[in-house]
């Protein structure tokens, strides 16, 4: 029987494309043949926007990039700048960075892995996730007052010191968070469904992801023992006890176990940063107009999609000469094309969810 | 430090003046154009196992393609730059060598306009296909009426 | 106790009789009587629709920990009339590349076999709008025939996702409705009659849930995908095919196939009460109200496995019923000749 292949526009308005992703599957049947991934929808220019504004009224630009996780991007922008004028930031500044960095890194993994479940089916599973974010924000909120875009890093520091509502808060959230985590376990790890779905599917071998810049969870859950926080350890990262959970086989089953132990490993971040947090100011003494000397500098750090990194270029104007970021979302999604081929329709929806990118991120 | 040492003398042995390095700076290389993916491979081959980034800066007078390379064997950065010429900037593609290389390359073609030769498919990534001029160069002026 | 539990079966009497007395010959009482209980059918499928699209929305904020529709009457009880409402107001949208006529014709053809199937459903002791003798084979018979109006929306909306969802909802009900025959021929050759009426009364001693556990867990599996529900939603599979074969249909075209999915769901909650779970028989309660509570609970579970679940690939689908399925309901069948066979012989080589 003489049989032709179809085309399917995937997106950009589609339930599972997390945003304005475009994939033009080519499908013989259910499955896929050929794709192409196009990007770009979000596209503000945000690089473009940076030259023409001043280093501190950056920062709410950064945001807007993985808006999942908006502290992240601004910690890794305003090192950046401190890495270029060598600012020593406060010990109380940093153990407020991290504990908000890692704060965001469980918001932004409960959204993805909620969103990846829901994606294979489970409405059920996204709300569970949802909640413990939403509580996160509130801490948030309490602390920056906002929930999605912050602007709560300076350069030299952070805003403003923690309000007093945010230290019982935040108890209470370290009290309630392990039962969470135990009832999700419960939930999915061993749902038959979720392991068929899930086991084997989108396998990508360590080689390939190096090939490919996959960072972050993406990178590890092919068992690639990589976390900048540990590699190349910034702000006080060093301090804390922490562990580097791996998968083994790269499919879309290690992606979600790597971000579950992942969050776990955040909260003991959280809670050891959160007993040590000393006393003092929170910020450093920066100039008023700030003018970073002449010279470029490359920082990064592991936000939750991967490694973020920027480049600054300064001409020792109060404006930076040029911002590049190294988006992790924007080099994980680069594989897609060639990680769909052979996979049912279904299994390219797995894999989309799977790797948790943020499309502010990719098309910046 | 020990190790960076170890690469410029590598580096300078391989490839002699056609490398040059920054004093100030030790992380950082500038290569020329012509040789830049021999001089990539051979990092790849001595532990720069991964392509971080391409990005791309507009001096005015020229165009500068900066690569960001990690070892994940002992955490190493190297910062590689090529010049490249205003009037015709091109410089060849490194999708041989890294797949990554092949958005991250499209990307710096689609705002910087930057040409890499040898690439599988030079499109514009970001902005759409009738986009007129690159956005990240300096002289760009938006019809849209903001700067 | 005994004119509640008989309360309908006295009102359609009473109906016959003043209709008689009015003058009516024989055949137009028949007529007459056919009317009301085709009004009565659709009243049920009609109010078990809203009933349930209410319930389900509830259970689910329920599981989901949050309130559901809550703003509508005491505590949202509204909202289901609100919606359709809304819905009934909404523009009739066809696509222009539609195959108009299958397009139009899909939604309502979708609700055929739904009546047609709640004649047969004894809702109490003499509660049938029509008992037939062969009531099991009629049943699977016409809700089989969903299938077509699934196929016709998918084909007839000229829509990619459509049409793959319209494959999938052939390739799988037609798939899973042999395992579900299979199931329920378990109870038949128990009971040795294909009569509704006749099975429920086979179960005044013990539930054939009892006798056939097996049966009635593959009647549970086969049922989820015949109605298409969660984790076997492929023919809709929201997140893969935005709608599937709903993507083209928008406001009561829409409705109209979202009840009928519902009135299924009913039909095949009821159905599994019929079979397996003693029907309307039941202490001290009036039958058909037994017969309310068990669909609901059947139901609830239903919706608890939806909300639970994700969903499988096709090639799973097919690989789980055909492969692991039919050759269980298969076995089952044989287990339960032997069984019936031991029962009625005694072990007669010994």
């Amino acid at each position: 029987m003489k049989t032709q292949t179809y085309t399917v526009n995937f997106g950009p308005q589609h339930p599972s494309t997390h945003g304005v992703l475009r994939v033009v599957l080519e499908l013989d049947g259910e499955t896929c043949v050929g794709s192409k991934t196009h990007v770009g929808y979000l596209h503000r220019g945000i690089e473009k926007l940076m030259e023409d504004r001043t280093y501190p009224q950056v920062i709410p630009y950064t945001d807007r990039l993985d808006y999942l996780a908006g502290i992240s991007n601004n910690l890794a922008y305003v090192q950046t700048v401190e890495k270029l004028m060598k600012i020593e930031v406060p010990e109380r500044a940093e153990y407020i960075r991290v504990i908000l960095a890692e704060l965001m890194r469980i918001a932004s993994h409960m959204v993805g892995i909620g969103i990846y479940i829901m994606d294979l089916g489970a409405v059920s599973a996204v709300f569970y996730p949802f909640i413990e974010r939403e509580k996160i924000l509130d801490l948030m909120c309490h602390i920056t007052g906002a929930r999605m875009t912050f602007n709560y890093m300076r350069i030299g520091g952070v805003a403003q010191d923690l309000h007093p509502d945010f230290i019982p808060a935040l108890d209470k959230f370290i009290a309630d968070f392990p039962r969470f985590i135990e009832d999700y376990h419960k939930l999915v790890d061993d749902n038959e469904i979720f392991k068929a779905r899930t086991k084997n599917i989108g396998v990508v071998c360590a080689e390939k992801a190096m090939d490919y810049g996959l960072t972050g969870p993406n990178l590890r859950a092919s068992g690639v023992k990589h976390d900048t926080r540990v590699i190349n350890p910034y702000s006080i990262y060093d301090r804390f006890d922490f562990e580097i959970p791996v998968g083994e086989t790269g499919d879309c089953y290690d992606r979600y176990v790597v971000r579950m132990r992942e969050v776990e490993e955040s909260f003991k971040i959280i809670k050891q940063a959160y007993k040590d947090l000393p006393e003092g100011p929170v910020m450093a003494k920066v100039p008023k107009l700030i003018k970073p000397p002449q010279g470029d500098v490359y920082h990064q750090t592991e936000n939750p999609k991967g490694v973020l990194g920027c480049y600054v270029v300064s001409d020792g104007s109060p404006k930076p000469y040029r911002v590049h970021f190294r988006r992790p979302s924007f080099n994980n999604i680069s594989i897609f094309d060639e990680l769909f081929i052979g996979h049912k329709v279904a299994d390219v929806v797995a894999i989309l969810a799977s790797f948790d990118f943020v499309l502010g991120e990719v098309d910046a | 430090m020990e190790n960076n040492k170890n690469y410029q003398e590598m580096l300078a042995n391989m490839f002699g003046d056609k490398i040059n390095f920054n004093e100030e700076k030790p992380l950082e290389i500038y290569v020329n154009a012509n040789i830049i993916v021999d001089v990539l491979k051979f990092l790849k081959e001595k532990g720069f196992s991964f392509l971080a980034d391409i990005s791309s800066v507009d001096y005015k007078e020229y165009f500068e393609v900066v690569y960001q390379l990690f070892s994940f064997d002992n955490s190493d950065h190297l910062t590689v730059k090529v010049k490249i010429d205003h009037e015709n900037p091109q410089v060849k593609s490194i999708t041989g060598l890294w797949s990554t290389a092949n958005w991250l390359e499209r990307e710096v073609y689609d705002l910087m306009g930057i040409t890499f030769l040898d690439h599988p498919n030079l499109e514009r990534i970001l902005t759409w296909e009738g986009f007129e001029g690159h956005p990240l160069r300096k002289d760009f002026v938006s019809k849209s009426g903001r700067k | 106790m005994e004119f509640l539990n008989n309360i309908f079966v006295y009102i359609a009497q009473w109906i016959r009789e003043t209709l008689a007395t009015l003058g009516f010959t024989p055949v137009w009482v028949e007529v007459s009587m056919a009317v009301v209980y085709l009004v009565a059918i659709l009243g049920v499928c009609t109010l078990a629709a809203l009933f349930y699209v209410l319930w389900e929305r509830k259970l689910a904020g329920y599981i989901q920990y949050r309130p559901g529709p809550n703003r509508l009457g005491p505590n949202g009880w509204f909202q289901t009339i609100a919606d359709a409402i809304k819905l009934l107001t909404k523009e009739d949208v066809v696509p222009s590349e539609a195959d108009k006529i299958v397009h139009l014709m899909a939604p309502v053809f979708i609700f055929v076999p739904t009546v047609l199937a709640l004649a047969v459903i004894p809702f109490g002791k003499g509660m049938a709008a029509v008992d037939l003798n062969l009531g099991v084979f009629y049943l699977i018979a016409v809700t089989s025939l969903s299938t077509i109006p699934i196929f016709m929306g998918g084909w007839g909306s000229n829509n990619k996702y459509s049409l793959l969802g319209a494959m999938r909802a052939v390739a799988q009900m037609v798939s899973y409705e042999i395992p579900l025959v299979f199931s329920l021929l378990g109870v038949v050759l128990i009971t040795g009659t294909l009569q509704l009426q006749g099975i429920v009364e086979a179960q005044s001693q013990v539930w054939f849930v009892l006798l056939q556990p097996i049966a009635f867990l593959i009647y549970i599996i086969a049922a989820t995908a015949e109605t298409n529900r969660a984790p076997f939603d492929l023919p809709e599979g929201e997140s893969e095919l935005t709608a599937g074969i709903y993507t083209e249909y928008s406001g009561m075209k829409w409705a109209l196939f979202f009840l009928a999915e519902y009135c299924n769901l009913f039909i095949v909650s009821a159905m599994g009460v019929t079979m397996f779970l003693g029907g309307w028989q039941g202490p001290f309660l009036p039958g058909w109200v037994w017969f309310l509570i068990k669909t609901h609970l059947l139901f609830s579970f239903f919706i608890w496995i939806r909300w639970t679940f994700p969903r499988i690939r096709v090639d799973q689908l097919m690989h789980f019923g055909w492969k692991f399925l039919v050759p269980l309901s298969l076995a089952n069948i044989f287990l339960t000749g032997i069984g019936v066979y031991i029962y009625k012989n005694g072990l007669g080589w010994w």
